[in-house]
């Protein structure tokens, strides 16, 4: 299978300290979707940049198409398409010239975008709005029109920074059958989401990147066997008690159980059995847990297994910072459910 | 919709194919239409744009010009063709801000991913803002007109001196267009703008002849790029040659015959500034970093 997208061992560094790439290498195969998972800040709109010739690597080498991005980025441009994480349309402008600019920056004819602007605009259900600024348009109309944008050309590869962030259900919904259609249509797509459902659903290969660098990768069904199947919640009074629950739940499950504060995560893969069993030792030990819950595990549990810590708030926090011990937790990282 | 408010030129030979010089002026073609419709959206901001102008018009006029001296000669026709040049100087900040605005919405980085012409993204503002200054310089003669200005040579020296302006605007906006892509936002963008632009057009003799600066400033004030073009358009449009040679008074202009040294150099200025910004500001644009 040739591989539509190759990075070998990249490296960016901003300013002298920030390492936003520490040598990362992958390959896409062509006409797949390319789920690439990580926190605010773990690198991955890093990637993109440098993969779509916004910005340059400081080392390693990066092909599109077998294109080199940093020696060929003309010809590299001239085969990709790019909806960067803001969705990047002139509000000044209508939905129809939007998409009329993009097409004749990208050289293409005045006949052939006629045509090519209005079938887009009825494919993302915009027809209605396409001579109306785009200041008008709500959120998710705003997205679907920059996704529309980065197709205008018929690219052959396609970067999707987090398409969906910031999206209702709805449009998310939308936005994930479109990028369906696209691959069936034989495009390469690279994603990049916090989403782990977002994955899940589109990608049908992997990588987790954090720091920088990859730290698992794979088809998001192996990912998950990685983690066990659900989460067991559970809080307690204070961190001691908590700390305590964490010892003597270690006969519950071979995944040792994960202490955050005043909380302990489980991953297991037989959740309503282990509960019961988790709670016998629990009150055998005269320990009374305050909250519980059993659920899929998130993104969030994904980092916690892969990086032993939480995904972090902010961008450029140091590796050796890491949130275990503070028990403050990054909930907001947490898929759509 | 679409193809009556885009025309670039060439519905015959819009093949993708085009030459390389075809596509890198019909890119920047592209973007400048984009900046226009922009401005025709948002009409607005024009005309408070046109508001401090016309205040420092009324400003000087009627306010501080009758304790200039500028004998041999009615004030305004001193003031108004340094007005010309301090609104368009001014309104060449607007390259700042909307280059600014365009990399804070990512808009820049859209256009860094396509195949167009490198320059394009700026060859668009700039010429943009060339047109809004254009629109703005038919306002100011009326302003002119209406607080009493009269062209003092002929139609034809004073729409040379428009172009003469005009062009020293054009070649500041391509300076400016450098502080658009390195400023964090656009309000930041505005904010390094001014102070570069306040000393070049109030310490030259846009609105009060040199002699009466201090000596170390006239030094300064004397052989700065603003002086040298407003002194050029004071001599195209009001028939004053030398402002800063007038004391003391002359009387009677010879519209024909004077010396076109003044408009040599202030188009070698203007000249100069655009052949050694534009190519940093491309520069500035190509490097790939954020």
């Amino acid at each position: 299978m040739t591989l539509a997208i190759q990075l070998e061992d990249l490296h960016k560094t901003f300013g002298h300290t920030v390492r936003a790439l520490d040598g990362v290498s992958f390959g896409v195969e062509t006409g797949t979707i390319f789920g690439l998972l990580g926190p605010n800040g773990a690198g991955k709109t890093t990637v993109v940049r440098i993969l779509t010739t916004v910005l340059a690597a400081d080392g390693g080498t990066a092909r599109v198409l077998g294109h080199d991005v940093r020696t060929e980025a003309d010809v590299v441009r001239t085969l990709i398409g790019l909806a960067g994480q803001f969705a990047a349309v002139d509000e000044n402008l209508t939905g129809a010239e939007n998409l009329w600019m993009v097409g004749r920056l990208n050289h293409m004819s005045k006949p052939e975008l006629k045509g090519r602007v209005s079938s887009l605009l009825d494919r993302f259900g915009l027809s209605d709005a396409a001579d109306r600024p785009t200041k008008t348009y709500s959120g998710g109309m705003r997205r679907r029109l920059d996704v529309a944008a980065s197709l205008v050309a018929h690219p052959k590869v396609l970067f999707l920074d987090e398409p969906t962030t910031g999206l209702d259900p709805a449009s998310r919904a939308d936005v994930w059958a479109m990028i369906e259609t696209l691959a069936s249509e034989g495009t390469t797509v690279l994603l990049t989401t916090q989403y782990l459902e977002e994955a899940d659903r589109l990608a049908e290969q992997l990588v987790v990147i954090d720091h920088g660098k990859v730290i698992a990768e794979g088809t998001p069904a192996s990912l998950k066997a990685s983690m066990g199947a659900t989460v067991l919640d559970l809080g307690f009074a204070d961190d001691g008690t908590a700390l305590r629950a964490g010892e003597v739940l270690k006969t519950v499950t071979d995944k040792p159980p994960v202490v955050l504060g005043s909380a302990v995560e489980v991953n297991v893969n037989d959740g309503p059995r282990i509960v019961t069993k988790a709670l016998r030792i629990l009150e055998a030990e005269g320990i009374a847990p305050t909250t519980l819950a059993l659920r899929e595990p998130s993104l969030d549990d994904v980092f916690l297994v892969l990086t032993g810590h939480r995904a972090e708030m902010e961008p450029a926090t140091p590796p050796s910072d890491t949130a275990n011990t503070n028990g403050r937790r990054a909930r907001s990282k947490r898929g759509p459910s | 919709m679409t193809t009556k408010t885009l025309t670039v030129p060439q519905p015959s030979v819009s093949s993708p194919s085009g030459g390389r010089l075809y596509w890198a002026v019909a890119d920047a073609l592209t973007m400048t239409k984009r900046n226009l419709i922009a401005y025709t959206r948002v009409p607005e901001a024009i005309f408070f744009s046109s508001v401090q102008p016309i205040m420092f018009v009324l400003l000087f006029r009627y306010v501080f010009g009758g304790a200039i001296p500028t004998p041999g000669y009615h004030y305004v026709q001193f003031l108004m063709p340094g007005i010309f040049v301090q609104t368009v100087a001014f309104g060449s900040i607007g390259t700042s801000i909307g280059l600014a605005e365009d990399l804070h919405k990512g808009l820049i980085e859209r256009f860094r991913a396509l195949p167009m012409s490198r320059w394009a993204v700026l060859a668009g503002r700039t010429t943009a803002d060339l047109c809004r200054n254009l629109f703005v310089m038919i306002l100011m003669t009326a302003v002119g007109y209406a607080v009493g200005y009269r062209i003092g040579t002929n139609l034809g020296e004073y729409l040379g001196g428009v172009l003469l302006l005009l062009l020293f605007a054009y070649a500041l906006s391509w300076g400016f267009a450098y502080i658009g892509l390195s400023a964090p936002n656009s309000e930041t963008a505005q904010l390094m703008s001014f102070p570069l632009l306040f000393p070049l057009t109030f310490a030259s003799s846009a609105f009060v002849p040199l002699q009466s600066m201090p000596g170390w400033l006239q030094g300064f004030a004397k052989h700065q790029p603003v002086t040298l073009v407003v002194n050029a358009a004071r001599d195209l449009m009001s028939g004053v040659p030398n402002p800063h040679l007038v004391f003391p008074p002359f009387t009677g202009i010879a519209s024909t015959g004077r010396t076109s040294s003044t408009v040599f150099w202030a188009a070698v200025w203007a000249l100069g500034i655009l052949a050694v910004l534009a190519p940093v500001s491309v520069r500035r644009y190509r490097r790939r970093t954020i």
